[in-house]
């Protein structure tokens, strides 16, 4: 490679950080309904919050002796992007089994955008619009890339036993299905994968597939057991412009992540857990601030950094 | 020895009313197993439900044949209802050993001396198909060089392949369309397809009955084959041939069970021929096989071809042996 090439492509590259600066220096539509939203909400575990989608009551869940999830009150606003933290085994896995019907609380109460879904069966919540992702990857092995994504479409017609014997009934949902699953692979940068089975893929592009996986579903509220774990830098950064691009369309997004820099650029919420309980919740600086944060999770190593701009 | 009369006896074998048989219950089983992921270990009760609702409809409630091939499928529907509504919310191996002990069971009580009057008890029963046979089209044999078909084994033959072709294209759309798509979901991971809203249960539930229903298909072809069943020709060991068969050919692959059948026929019918007539030619001493031995001595061999086949091809004859090699996590 020339010289005179590679300058080109240096400066190609500042020119894009400094288009990315811009957007992240200002806030998208998302970000401000959702700002604006949770203007007057106070930083007290269990706030009620002005137009919550998802509401749970006294959850409570036990293994043994151990209190895995004790909530009393958690309200999550509509079109944001809110972020579980919380260090290892503070339930926030588990939380999210619980209100998706994955797991069984001993004792709890939750509604999905108003409706009670309590002890529902988890394929009914998911069809109600709340979908969640796993922490372990359940990638279909021998299913291909395209049709694991395909699975996650709903409504299918082709799906129930009689009609799937008349493919002209189906064939034509069938064509925009996968129109729009090749779409989502574009999206995340899968499409050399589409005909591969998902068993040959590694660990980051199980996390991309099951992520477009349960975008196929058309949810109301996604999940996200830490979506960015194990995926390289620059595939982070593209896909948390699709959460916020998400979020931005109206789509609720919670997320449980461990890295902070990721948690302070796109969420517009923080709910930090420690052995089951909601500890604090507030906006992303004020959780950062927060002493009983920086006791249970942060450390202040951490957040004495984070608060040093120098 | 005659080669070719050897050969004859395992071609006929091959392509037998049996080898159709065996095939579609096996299809009903890799519907179960190679499809959904189900563990049945027991077709065999489903042939048995089969072939004893389609004999029973027709001696004791006058029912015509055909009748009495659709009551045999329904009892099938019932089985797989009460095989599965208690445990295909639980772990697979629960539903393993339901069907396994629910087979043994239906053979005891339709042997038993309080069933006799229905089921003929150990005797069974006799003479009940005569009219499948009164419709047979074929006047006269079929000679092919040494092969010759009876005119009674060309129509059983038309009849049980043309039931197992008719099955294996029904399987064919089936897995061909979004309903396989979830099916194979349910067996690559539960977990995941309900988080994307399938209903699993239901879905494990069509796929017990359907495969149960070839199952009990199977069975009545069975006894129509043969004019005479007895509870005690459906035993364990079957189940397992069943499974031999399946995975001889290639589990979750349409024709798998149809192609493993053939070769299994095959090999068995050809080891009990060549073995015959070795032996009878002088070739094998007395005294190391005697013709008693044959039928567990060609059996022996058959596992031992199964053992070199699951080494060198493991997917089974037709299988995608790149699918297999994908680790499972
Ligand atoms: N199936 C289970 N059986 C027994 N204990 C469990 C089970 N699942 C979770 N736990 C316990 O519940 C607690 C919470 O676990 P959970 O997986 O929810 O943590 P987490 O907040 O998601 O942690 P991480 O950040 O490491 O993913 C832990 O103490 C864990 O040991
Ligand atoms: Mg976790």
């Amino acid at each position: 490679m020339s010289d005179d090439s590679h300058e080109e492509l240096l400066a190609q590259r500042e020119t894009a950080h400094d288009e990315e600066r811009q957007r992240e220096a200002e806030p998208s539509v998302g970000a401000r309904r959702a700002a604006a939203a949770l203007a007057g909400v106070a930083n007290v575990p269990g706030v009620a919050k002005p137009d919550p989608i998802l509401v749970a009551d006294d959850m409570s869940r036990r293994f043994g002796g151990v209190t895995a999830v004790e909530v009393e009150h958690l309200e999550v606003q509509r079109g944001t992007i809110t972020a579980l933290i919380g260090p290892n085994g503070a339930g926030k896995s588990t939380f999210f089994n619980l209100i998706t019907g994955f797991d069984k609380p001993n004792s709890g109460r939750w509604s999905f955008d108003g409706k009670d879904i309590s002890g529902a069966p988890s394929f009914r919540i998911a069809r109600h619009g709340m979908v969640r992702t796993f922490q372990l990857t359940k990638a279909l092995t021998r299913l291909t890339s395209l049709e694991n994504l395909m699975l996650g479409a709903t409504g299918q017609r082709g799906e129930r036993l009689l009609a799937s014997l008349l493919r002209p009934s189906w064939a034509r949902q069938e064509a925009d299905i996968r129109a729009r699953a090749e779409e989502l692979l574009g999206r995340f940068n899968l499409t050399h994968m589409r005909d591969e089975f998902a068993g040959t893929m590694s660990g980051g592009q199980r996390k991309l597939l099951e992520m477009a996986r349960a975008l196929m579903v058309k949810p109301d509220m996604i999940l996200l057991d830490e979506p960015m774990a194990g995926v390289n830098p620059a595939l982070t950064q593209s896909l948390l412009g699709h959460i916020e691009a998400l979020r931005d369309e109206g789509m609720t997004i919670v997320l449980v992540e461990h890295d902070m820099d990721v948690i302070m650029s796109i969420s517009d919420w923080v709910v930090c857990f420690a052995q089951g309980q909601v500890i604090a919740e507030g906006r992303p600086d004020d959780i950062r601030r927060d002493t009983a944060v920086i006791d249970a999770y942060l450390g202040t190593h951490r957040s004495l950094q984070e608060e040093d701009p120098s | 020895m005659d080669v070719l009369a050897v050969l004859s006896v395992a071609i006929r074998g091959a392509l037998g009313p049996e080898a159709a048989i065996y095939a579609l219950a096996a299809i009903g089983l890799n519907i179960h197993f190679g499809y959904t992921g189900l563990l049945n270990f027991g077709q065999v009760g489903f042939m048995l439900v089969g072939a004893y609702g389609t004999a029973i409809s027709v001696l004791s409630f006058d029912a015509p044949l055909w009748v009495g091939v659709i009551v045999g499928m329904a009892c099938a529907v019932v089985l797989a209802l009460i095989l599965g509504i208690p445990t295909l919310r639980l772990r697979g191996d629960y539903l393993a050993i339901a069907t396994i002990a629910a087979a043994e069971v239906l053979r005891y009580v339709y042997r038993s001396s309080f069933a006799e009057p229905v089921t003929g008890g150990v005797f069974g029963l006799v003479q009940f198909a005569d009219g499948l046979y009164a419709l047979n089209p074929f006047s006269g044999p079929l000679e092919l060089g040494p092969l010759r078909f009876s005119d009674r084994a060309l129509w059983l033959m038309t009849v049980a392949w043309g039931t197992t072709f008719l099955a294996a294209a029904l399987v064919w759309l089936l897995v061909h369309s979004p309903w396989g798509r979830v099916l194979r979901a349910v067996r690559e991971d539960e977990d995941a397809a309900r988080s994307l809203g399938k209903n699993v249960f239901a879905y494990k539930m069509q796929a017990l009955v359907l495969g149960g229903v070839l199952g009990a298909l199977a069975g009545s072809l069975l006894a129509i084959n043969s004019q005479a069943i007895t509870p005690d020709a459906f035993i364990p060991i079957i189940t397992f041939y069943l499974w031999t068969i399946m995975i001889l050919g290639g589990a979750s692959r349409v024709l798998g069970p149809i192609l493993g059948s053939i070769v299994f026929w095959f090999l068995l019918t050809f080891l009990d021929a060549f073995l015959r007539s070795a032996m009878s030619a002088g070739w094998i001493p007395g005294t190391l096989l005697v013709p008693s031995d044959i039928g567990a001595v060609r059996f022996a061999a058959v596992g031992l071809g199964l053992m070199l086949l699951m080494m060198f091809r493991p997917a089974g004859l037709i299988g995608n042996q790149k699918e297999l090699r994908l680790d499972v996590r």
